[in-house]
């Protein structure tokens, strides 16, 4: 609506701008407003039609049972009674949460961990940073691959050096429970790089004069951390919180795609790759978006949380 | 501004010997799987399932394989036209749209910028199927625009270049309008050339983005011809899931530009990823 009235105040300034002189002020409040227009112009209709419209349509598919291209059939909340009684949708349900609660907190701690370690002035620091990091840069399919070629049963590295400790015939993949902490372990490892490097940004916002001091007061290396550090850190480590939950909530679908496939037994079948298969695999549209709706309104409600507990992005 | 790269001066102490120890051991495990990788792809089939880090008897034979049996170049090239027209158009309607956010007054500036950041946290693979459903209606599927045209519109470029332009001076475009000029020239003149060290680590950061980009393509193409690198290797995988000699050799080469440009880019990707962090 706000568009509207943008490109209705705009045609009029077009039009009377030129021919009637009008004082200087208006003639430029004008000018600003119809440069906005065009400026915002690209940016809106594209986030307006490849976001906003597929945002609203998520909701209303869900409503409907897709069949093969362009036939939609409104059944009203069918989609929604089979979720709630599809087995495969709880499961999913229950996985995702397992693998949230495990890495959003691996991801803190180990982020953090490795950014206080990182700005320690010590030599090679430079080096032991980037290769920290590295691992965030590759795809997640690269990723994927390599992590299978290191976890194939009895060839891959890591369960030849598990035969050598006695445990013979472990396969991470292949095993329902340590197939789910496999793709934990692996989340972690590409993504604390990212995280490290947020907390470390946070952690150069601290005036080091804070740390003198207590220094000098005799402070430990731990209460320092525990009264500067972490509460001076609190906008980063709520920054890391909110977008950690959203990644780990709606990412990984190349990861599970390409190492696990869901597998073994649906064990590592995530809420968004459940969506996927549902949708891509099995032709399922509307019921897809079904779920997929759920997980819109859930991360539009966190969003719009956290937009207004951050006070749109700007903290105190 | 801060690097990756650390400051000389050392002083020694125990504590700091077990810091470094710790993280170089750290630093070693983390790229164990990377070098492992790299390293197998020089190995021969017989070899690659071997304990021995470094291949005896490096070979180039994984890789030309991979070239041979598979397009890999046509895979690498629509990747990078993809990348290269999706960093340029975002970079492009990002910054405009970033400079009347920031520096134009109009009304209902902060609504429409609220309803911008509120799409941010809505990421791609949650609206999929509607993004799909969209494209296909608009009739994409299947081609270059399908890969790029929805791939621009993410509002973290905008925010990040909004708040860089929010921090710009208020005097900088006054003598600019007192002297008439129109806002478009104050964008190209004063505005984008003050944005270089920000439009830089934006551009390592959008084409490292899309050049690892999978599910999209993955959904939104079938024709081989528009086959992009990740989707490339993943189909390779499945064909040839025993061999991990070529398995390895073409996760390689999909990983080496992004490699190439870490090491080259280090400082772009660090400044994009820390003016993400709402500082």
């Amino acid at each position: 609506m706000k568009g509207i009235e943008l490109a209705r105040t705009a045609g009029t300034s077009s039009g009377s701008g030129s021919t009637r002189p009008a004082s200087v002020g208006v003639t430029r409040a004008r000018r600003e407003r119809r440069a906005a227009f065009w400026f915002l112009l690209p940016d809106t209709l594209g986030l307006l039609i490849f976001v906003a419209v597929p945002m609203v349509l998520a909701i209303v598919l869900g409503f409907f049972r897709v069949d093969g291209f362009g036939s939609f059939d409104f059944i009203g909340i069918d989609n929604y009674v089979r979720m709630a009684g599809d087995p495969q949708f709880w499961s999913s349900v229950r996985i995702t949460l397992i693998y949230l609660v495990a890495v959003v907190p691996l991801i803190f701690v180990i982020g953090l961990g490795l950014a206080l370690l990182v700005q320690q002035k010590l030599p090679f620091i430079g080096l032991i940073r980037s290769a920290l990091f590295v691992p965030y840069v590759v795809s997640l399919v690269v990723v994927a691959m390599v992590w299978q070629f290191m976890l194939a049963d009895r060839v891959g590295v890591l369960s030849r050096v598990l035969g050598l400790f006695g445990f013979e015939n472990i396969s991470p993949l292949g095993e329902p429970s340590l197939a789910l902490a496999t793709v934990i372990v692996v989340t972690v490892w590409f993504q604390m790089g990212y995280y490290m490097i947020i907390f470390l940004a946070g952690l150069q916002d601290i005036p080091g004069e804070y740390y003198e001091a207590a220094r000098i007061d005799g402070a430990s290396a731990w209460q320092r951390l525990v009264r500067i550090t972490l509460p001076l850190l609190r906008p980063t480590s709520f920054f890391v919180l909110v977008t950690a939950t959203v990644a780990v909530m709606t990412g990984g679908l190349d990861l599970i795609f390409v190492l696990t496939g869901g597998g073994p037994a649906g064990a590592t079948s995530l809420l968004i790759f459940y969506i996927y298969e549902q949708a891509f695999l099995f032709g399922e549209l509307g019921y897809a978006a079904a779920v997929g709706s759920v997980l819109v309104v859930a991360m539009l409600a966190w969003s719009l949380a956290m937009f207004a507990l951050t006070k749109g992005g700007r903290f105190e | 501004m801060t690097t990756l790269r650390a400051s000389r001066r050392t002083r020694w102490s125990p504590t700091k010997i077990a810091l470094m120890v710790l993280g170089i051991v750290l630093a070693l495990a983390t790229i164990f799987p990377l070098v492992w990788m790299v390293t197998g792809a020089f190995k021969p089939a017989s070899e690659v399932n071997g304990s021995a880090i470094l291949p005896s008897d490096p070979t180039l034979e994984n890789f030309i394989y991979v070239f041979t049996q598979v397009p890999f170049l046509r895979y690498m090239f629509n990747s990078f036209v993809v990348s290269a027209a999706v960093t340029v158009l975002a970079l492009w309607f990002h910054s405009m749209a970033a400079y009347a956010l920031a520096r134009l007054r109009f009304p209902g500036r902060e609504t429409i910028f609220m309803l911008i950041f509120s799409t941010m946290l809505v990421s791609l693979p949650v609206i999929l199927i509607p993004t799909f459903v969209v494209v296909r209606t608009l009739g994409m599927v299947d081609s270059y625009a399908g890969l790029i045209i929805p791939a621009i519109f993410n509002a973290f470029g905008i925010f990040l270049l909004r708040q860089f332009y929010v921090s710009l001076p208020a005097e900088l475009e006054e003598a600019a309008l007192v002297d008439g000029a129109s806002y478009w020239r104050i964008y190209r003149s004063i505005i984008l050339p003050l944005s270089r060290p920000i439009l830089s680590a934006l551009t390592v950061f959008f084409f490292l983005t899309n050049w690892n980009s999978f599910v999209w393509p993955l959904t939104i193409t079938s024709n081989p011809d528009l086959r992009v690198v990740q989707l490339g290797i993943a189909t390779f995988q499945q064909q040839y899931a025993a061999d991990w000699n070529y398995v390895l050799a073409a996760a390689t080469v999909a990983a080496m530009p992004t490699l190439l440009i870490f090491f080259f880019f280090q400082r772009q990707i660090v400044e994009s990823i820390k003016s993400a962090g709402f500082k």
